[in-house]
C-alpha cells in the first residue's frame, strides 16, 4: 500500500491575525528554552509516533511523499528534519523519487539554512508570500518583509532546489483590485513551479475575526473575491501554470503529489498535534496541545483524540466533494439518473464543461469553479 | 390542624348547602395562584406532603413548563373552621388567567359565591386583575382580597392593600396577607372564606339545573363535563339533557374531584363536581350551558351561554406538503379538547395545502401551534394572524374575510374591522410612551386614572387588527416588562384599509399579504421589502423584491445574484469538517420552500412577521 506522511511541526514565533492553525508561540506554552532544544526534543516525541504508526499500519508501506506543516517547520533544526527522514525510511519504504516538501517562512531562514534542509533530504519549498503589499500583510497582521521573497527564493534556486512553490492570499480587507494583481505579478516573477492561492477565510476566534466583529476592518468581499479569482486563474494560466486543484497552480509535472493524495482519497498518516489521518475508510485525529500530545507520547499511548468510521454513504460524498476539485473531475457513469439529471442543468448554463460531459465526465469551468460548493450540494445523496 | 380526612367528611349528594363554600382564585399571570392552590391542597390534607409536587392541578405539559393555568381544575376541600370549628367543604374552582379566555373565567365564576382577589404585592394590580374583579363584581361575588408573595423581599403590602382596598371599596386591614410559596396566612385565609362567602343557595325539589363551567376530553374516559348544580341534583344512571342541544346522554359516572376524580352518590344543590356522559366531543358539552334532566328538564336556562367566538386568524401549513394529513388528524385531535379552535382547509400558491384556523386571541394561538409541533412533531409554518373583515363591494354584495389573499381587488364601498376596547395598567413614568405607542395604533384614548400615585390605568380603544401583530411585545418593551394589558370586542367599524402584496421575482407571494391602513400601507411594504431582502439568502440570480397595492409598486429591494459559493481549502485535516457541513447545508436546503424558483427558508416566514430589526439581520450572517 502507498502511505504519505504529513509531520505537524506546531511552533511559530508570532501568530498571524487569521490563522486559527494548531500552532503555538513560545509565550504562549510559556516555554524559554532555545529553538534548537525545542525542535530536537519535539522530534523525538515525532519519532516515536512514527514507529507506532509502523505497527498500526502493520506492512512497510511505499511512501511517495512526507509533507512538514505547520505552524513553522522551517524553525526546526535541519539535523532534526533530518532524523525524521531517516526514520521513516527505517520504518518503511520511501520511495526513491519521493517528494519532501517543507513549509518555509520567507523571513527566518538563512540561504545556510537552505542548503542544510536540502542536505537533510528536503526537495521541495513552500514559502508563505500570502500578498506583495505592504497594506495588506498589514492587516494579515504578517511579519515579513515582500522583498524577502525575491531573496529566499533566489538562494532556493542557489542552493539546487528545483521544486519552489508560494502560498497566496486574496480577499483580504481592504485589497483592491490592483493591490491583488501587484502580487500575482510579484509571485509570477519569482523562479517557482508551483503557486497556491486561497480566499481568505475569517476563523472564529482569531484576532482578524475580533477586529472586523469591532469595525476595526472592513468584511471581505465575496463578489470581490470571484473577480480575483478569475484574474489569478487567468494570469497564471498565462504564465504556464495549469490548475490542478480549485486553489492550487503548476508548471508541468510540477504538482504537489502530497496534496494530490488528499484529494484522491488515498491513505496518510498526520503525526504531531492535531494532525489528521485517513486510513482504510477511517478518519482520525491527534490531540491539539502539544503538551497534551507530549504526555501521550511519552506514556506510550496512542495520540488519537477522536476518529470515524466512515459509512459507505461518507465515503461517496467524499469522493463527490473532493474529485470536483480537480480538472478530472467526476466520472458521470458513477452517477445515478437523478445526480445526472441535477447536473445537466449547470452544463447549460456553462459551470460544466460541455465537451468533457459529452466525453463522460462532470468537470468545471471556471465559472463552475466559482460556484463549485453549490454545484456539490445538488449532487450530494 | 383543622383538616379532616375525605372519608370522615359531608359527603356529596349528602352534604347540607350551608356547608359548602364555592369560590374562585382570580389573578394575573405568574401571581402565584397555582401555587396558592398548593398550599391548599397541603393544608386540608387532600393531597399528602409526600405526594405533592409543585402547581400540583396544571396538567398539561403546557402548563407546568410555562406557569400558566389554561384548564380550569375543580376540587373538593374539606375544611374544620378554625373559627368555629364546624366542618365544611370548600370548592376551589381554579380559573384560566389570560384574557383570550374571559368566556371560560367568566363561567367558573358564574360557578361560585365568592371569589379570592389575589395580588402579587411585590408586582401589584395588574390589568388582567382589574378585568377579573369587574367580571366577578358583575356576577355579584362576595370578594376577598388576598395579598400574595409577603415573603418576597420586594414585597410591598402596605402599599398595594391601599390600592385594593380603594378598588373594591373596603379597608386595607381587610386584605388578607399571605405566602402561598411558605403558606403563611393561608389557614386564615380558608376561615375567612367559610365566614365571608355566602353559601350556594338553590332548590332541591325543583327540576334540575347544573351550570358546565368546563369540558375537558380525556383519551381514556372521553369528555369529562364539570359542573356546578343549581337546582335539584344528579345522580349516577341519570339521563341527562344538555339544554343547548337537547341532546339526551346517559350519565356514567359522577363524582368529586379531591383532586383525583372520585365517584359519588351523586351531586346536590350547590355542589361542584365532575359527570361522564360518554361524549367523545366537547362540542356536545359546551362550557356555559345548562344540564338537565331527561325526565324533568328545566323550562329556563341559566343565564350567560355563549358560543365561543374566534378574533384571531391564522394560516398553518406543514412545511414538508407531506405532512399534511398529519396536521389535519392532529388538528382534530386538539379540536376534541378545545371547543373554540375551529378550523378548515385553505390552500396557498407559496406554501401548498394547510388550514385556516381561528383562535380566542394571541395566546390560544401560540399554544395551539406549540401544541401541534410538539405533540404531533410537525414543523409549521405560520402566516401573519390577521382579523376579521367586513367587506361591502360597490355592488352591494358583501363578503367576510379571513383570509388577506382573499380580500376583494375590485372596487370596494365599506370595509368594516373589529374594534377592542383595552386597559392598560402601568407606572405613571410610561404615560407618554405609552399613548405614543396607542396613537400609532390607531387608538382612540377613553380615559385614564390614577389607581394611586405612581400607578395609572389608561383605556383606548383600538382596531384589534393593530393589537395581534406585536403590540404586547411593544408595549413591554417599552414600559420595561411593567405594563399589563387587557381588552374585550366592542363591535366593528369602518376603515379606510388596503392590501398589500408582496412580489418575488414579480409573483405575489400570498402568504406575506397583509391588509394595512392606507396611511400606513408605505411604511409596512418597506419594511417587508427590507426584512425579505435579510432573510433570503442570495440565489444564483437576481431576486427583486417588491411590495405593492393593486397593480401599484410602493416599494422594491433587489438580492443581487451569489457569485461565489465554494470553499477555498480542502486539505487532509479540512475533508471531515468540510463533509459535515456540506452534509447539514443539505439538510438547511430541506427546510426551504420554493416560491417560483427562489429558495426561502422557513425563518423567513416567520421572522418576516416580526417587528424585531435586530433579531433579523443577526441571522442573515
Amino acid at each position: 500500500m502507498e502511505l504519505a506522511f504529513y509531520i505537524h511541526i506546531p511552533y511559530c514565533i508570532k501568530r498571524c491575525g487569521y490563522c486559527d492553525f494548531n500552532t503555538y508561540t513560545p509565550a504562549e506554552l510559556q516555554i524559554t528554552s532555545e529553538l534548537k532544544d525545542i525542535s530536537n526534543s519535539y522530534i523525538d516525541l515525532l519519532i516515536s509516533e512514527i514507529k507506532s504508526a509502523r505497527i498500526e499500519v502493520g506492512e512497510s508501506a511505499v511512501i511517495p511523499s512526507i509533507f512538514f506543516g505547520g505552524g513553522t517547520p522551517s524553525l526546526m533544526e535541519a539535523s532534526d528534519i533530518g532524523r525524521v527522514i531517516s526514520t521513516i525510511k527505517d520504518q518503511f519504504n520511501l520511495a526513491k523519487d519521493a517528494e519532501i516538501t517543507l513549509e518555509t517562512n520567507p523571513d527566518t531562514v538563512t540561504k545556510e539554512k537552505l542548503a542544510q534542509f536540502l542536505a537533510a533530504g528536503v526537495n521541495r519549498l513552500s514559502f508563505g508570500m500570502q500578498s506583495a503589499v505592504p497594506h495588506v500583510l498589514a492587516t494579515l497582521d504578517r511579519t515579513h518583509n515582500p522583498d524577502n521573497l525575491p531573496q529566499v527564493t533566489k538562494w532556493a534556486k542557489e542552493v539546487g532546489f528545483k521544486e519552489i512553490s508560494v502560498d497566496l492570499i486574496y480577499g483580504t480587507p481592504g485589497e483592491s483590485k490592483e493591490d491583488w494583481q501587484r502580487s500575482i505579478d510579484a509571485a509570477l516573477s519569482l523562479p517557482i513551479t508551483h503557486i497556491s492561492a486561497y480566499a481568505l477565510i475569517v476563523e472564529e476566534g482569531t484576532k482578524l475575526a475580533a477586529q472586523i466583529k469591532r469595525g476595526e476592518v472592513g468584511n471581505v468581499d465575496d463578489d470581490l473575491s470571484a473577480d480575483k479569482y478569475i484574474m489569478a486563474d487567468q494570469a497564471f494560466t498565462s504564465a504556464g501554470f495549469n490548475w490542478y486543484e480549485l486553489s492550487n497552480w503548476a508548471k508541468p509535472n510540477s504538482e504537489s503529489r502530497h496534496n494530490i493524495f488528499y484529494w484522491l482519497g488515498k491513505n496518510w498518516w498526520g503525526a504531531g498535534p492535531g494532525a489528521h489521518s485517513h486510513l482504510n475508510g477511517k478518519r482520525f485525529w491527534n490531540v491539539k496541545h502539544p503538551n497534551l500530545y507530549k504526555e501521550r507520547i511519552i506514556k506510550g499511548e496512542s495520540a488519537v483524540a477522536e476518529f470515524e468510521n466512515l459509512e459507505s454513504i461518507q465515503i461517496e460524498s467524499e469522493r463527490l466533494m473532493l474529485s470536483i476539485r480537480l480538472p478530472s473531475g467526476v466520472e458521470k457513469s458513477t452517477l445515478n439518473d437523478k445526480q445526472i439529471l441535477d447536473l445537466a442543468g449547470y452544463v447549460e448554463s456553462g459551470h460544466l464543461d460541455q465537451a468533457n460531459w459529452n466525453l463522460g465526465r462532470a468537470t468545471l469551468t471556471l465559472d463552475g469553479r466559482l460556484i463549485a460548493d453549490r454545484i456539490l450540494r445538488e449532487i450530494l445523496l | 390542624m383543622p383538616a379532616i380526612s375525605i372519608a370522615k367528611a359531608p359527603q356529596p349528594a349528602a352534604t347540607n348547602p350551608a356547608q359548602i363554600r364555592n369560590f374562585c382564585i382570580i389573578a394575573h399571570i405568574d401571581h402565584g395562584k397555582s401555587t396558592l392552590a398548593d398550599r391548599m391542597l397541603g393544608l386540608t390534607g387532600v393531597v399528602e406532603d409526600r405526594n405533592m409536587r409543585a402547581q400540583y392541578l396544571d396538567r398539561m405539559d403546557i402548563e407546568r413548563e410555562r406557569g400558566i393555568t389554561i384548564k380550569s381544575q375543580a376540587v373538593r376541600l374539606p375544611w374544620r373552621s378554625g373559627i368555629d370549628n364546624q366542618e365544611y367543604i370548600l370548592n376551589m374552582i381554579d380559573t384560566p388567567g389570560h384574557v383570550d379566555f374571559t368566556y371560560e373565567v367568566s363561567r367558573s365564576l358564574a360557578a361560585c359565591e365568592g371569589a379570592v382577589l389575589l395580588v402579587d404585592c411585590a408586582q401589584g394590580i395588574e390589568a388582567q386583575t382589574l378585568a377579573n374583579l369587574y367580571l366577578a363584581m358583575e356576577n355579584n361575588l362576595t370578594i376577598i382580597p388576598v395579598l400574595n408573595k409577603i415573603d418576597l423581599p420586594a414585597a410591598q403590602p402596605d402599599k398595594f392593600a391601599e390600592e385594593l382596598a380603594k378598588l373594591i371599596g373596603c379597608q386595607p386591614d381587610d386584605c388578607l396577607r399571605v405566602s402561598g410559596k411558605t403558606g403563611a396566612g393561608v389557614e386564615v385565609l380558608l376561615d375567612q372564606i367559610v365566614k365571608q362567602i355566602p353559601s350556594p343557595v338553590g332548590d332541591p325539589k325543583a327540576p334540575t339545573r347544573a351550570l358546565i363551567f368546563d369540558s375537558v376530553y380525556d383519551s381514556y374516559r372521553g369528555v369529562v363535563t364539570y359542573v356546578r348544580v343549581v337546582d335539584g341534583h344528579l345522580s349516577p344512571r341519570d339521563q341527562i339533557q344538555m339544554y343547548s342541544t337537547g341532546v339526551r346522554h346517559e350519565m356514567l359516572e359522577v363524582g368529586v374531584i379531591s383532586p383525583e376524580p372520585m365517584a359519588s352518590k351523586g351531586l346536590g344543590v350547590g355542589e361542584v363536581g365532575y359527570l361522564i356522559t360518554g361524549v367523545k366531543d366537547v362540542r356536545q358539552s359546551r362550557v356555559g350551558d345548562t344540564v338537565t334532566t331527561h325526565n324533568n328538564p328545566a323550562k329556563v336556562a341559566l343565564a350567560g351561554y355563549k358560543d365561543p367566538k374566534p378574533m384571531v386568524f391564522s394560516g398553518l401549513f406543514p412545511l414538508d406538503g407531506a405532512e399534511y394529513p398529519m396536521l389535519r388528524e392532529a388538528l382534530d385531535k386538539l379540536q376534541l379538547n378545545d371547543a373554540a379552535l375551529v378550523f378548515e382547509p385553505e390552500s396557498s400558491a407559496a406554501l401548498g395545502f394547510g388550514f385556516r384556523c381561528g383562535f380566542l386571541g394571541l395566546l390560544h394561538m401560540e399554544i395551539v401551534r406549540e401544541r401541534l409541533e410538539r405533540e404531533a412533531g410537525l414543523t409549521l409554518i405560520s402566516t401573519a394572524p390577521s382579523v376579521v373583515y367586513n367587506v361591502t363591494l360597490d355592488d352591494g354584495n358583501n363578503l367576510v374575510v379571513t383570509n388577506p389573499s382573499e380580500y376583494p381587488d375590485g372596487k370596494i364601498a365599506e370595509v368594516l374591522e373589529p374594534i377592542v376596547k383595552a386597559t392598560i395598567l402601568a407606572p405613571s413614568e410610561f404615560i407618554g410612551t405609552i399613548m405614543e405607542l396607542c396613537q400609532q395604533r390607531r387608538g382612540i384614548q377613553k380615559g385614564m386614572d390614577y389607581l394611586s400615585e405612581d400607578r395609572v390605568e389608561i383605556r383606548y380603544t383600538l382596531p384589534l387588527a393593530e393589537i395581534v401583530f406585536d403590540f404586547f411585545d411593544q408595549l413591554k418593551s417599552r414600559t420595561r416588562g411593567y405594563a399589563s394589558l387587557d381588552y374585550e370586542p366592542i363591535g366593528e367599524e369602518a376603515g379606510d384599509l388596503v392590501k398589500v402584496d408582496i412580489l418575488l421575482q414579480g409573483e405575489k407571494v400570498d402568504a406575506f399579504s397583509q391588509i394595512v391602513h392606507r396611511d400606513k400601507a408605505y411604511a409596512y411594504g418597506v419594511m417587508m421589502t427590507g426584512k425579505l431582502h435579510e432573510l433570503i439568502p442570495r440565489q444564483q440570480f437576481e431576486v427583486p423584491i417588491q411590495a405593492a397595492i393593486g397593480a401599484k409598486i410602493i416599494a422594491r429591494e433587489n438580492i443581487r445574484a451569489i457569485r461565489k459559493d465554494v470553499l477555498a481549502k480542502c486539505y487532509g485535516g479540512d475533508i471531515s469538517r468540510k463533509r459535515k457541513l456540506l452534509e447539514k447545508q443539505k439538510e438547511g436546503k430541506k427546510r426551504m420552500k420554493m416560491v417560483g424558483r427562489v429558495e426561502v427558508p422557513q425563518e423567513a416566514f416567520i421572522a418576516a412577521l416580526t417587528t424585531d430589526a435586530d433579531k433579523v439581520s443577526e441571522k442573515k450572517k
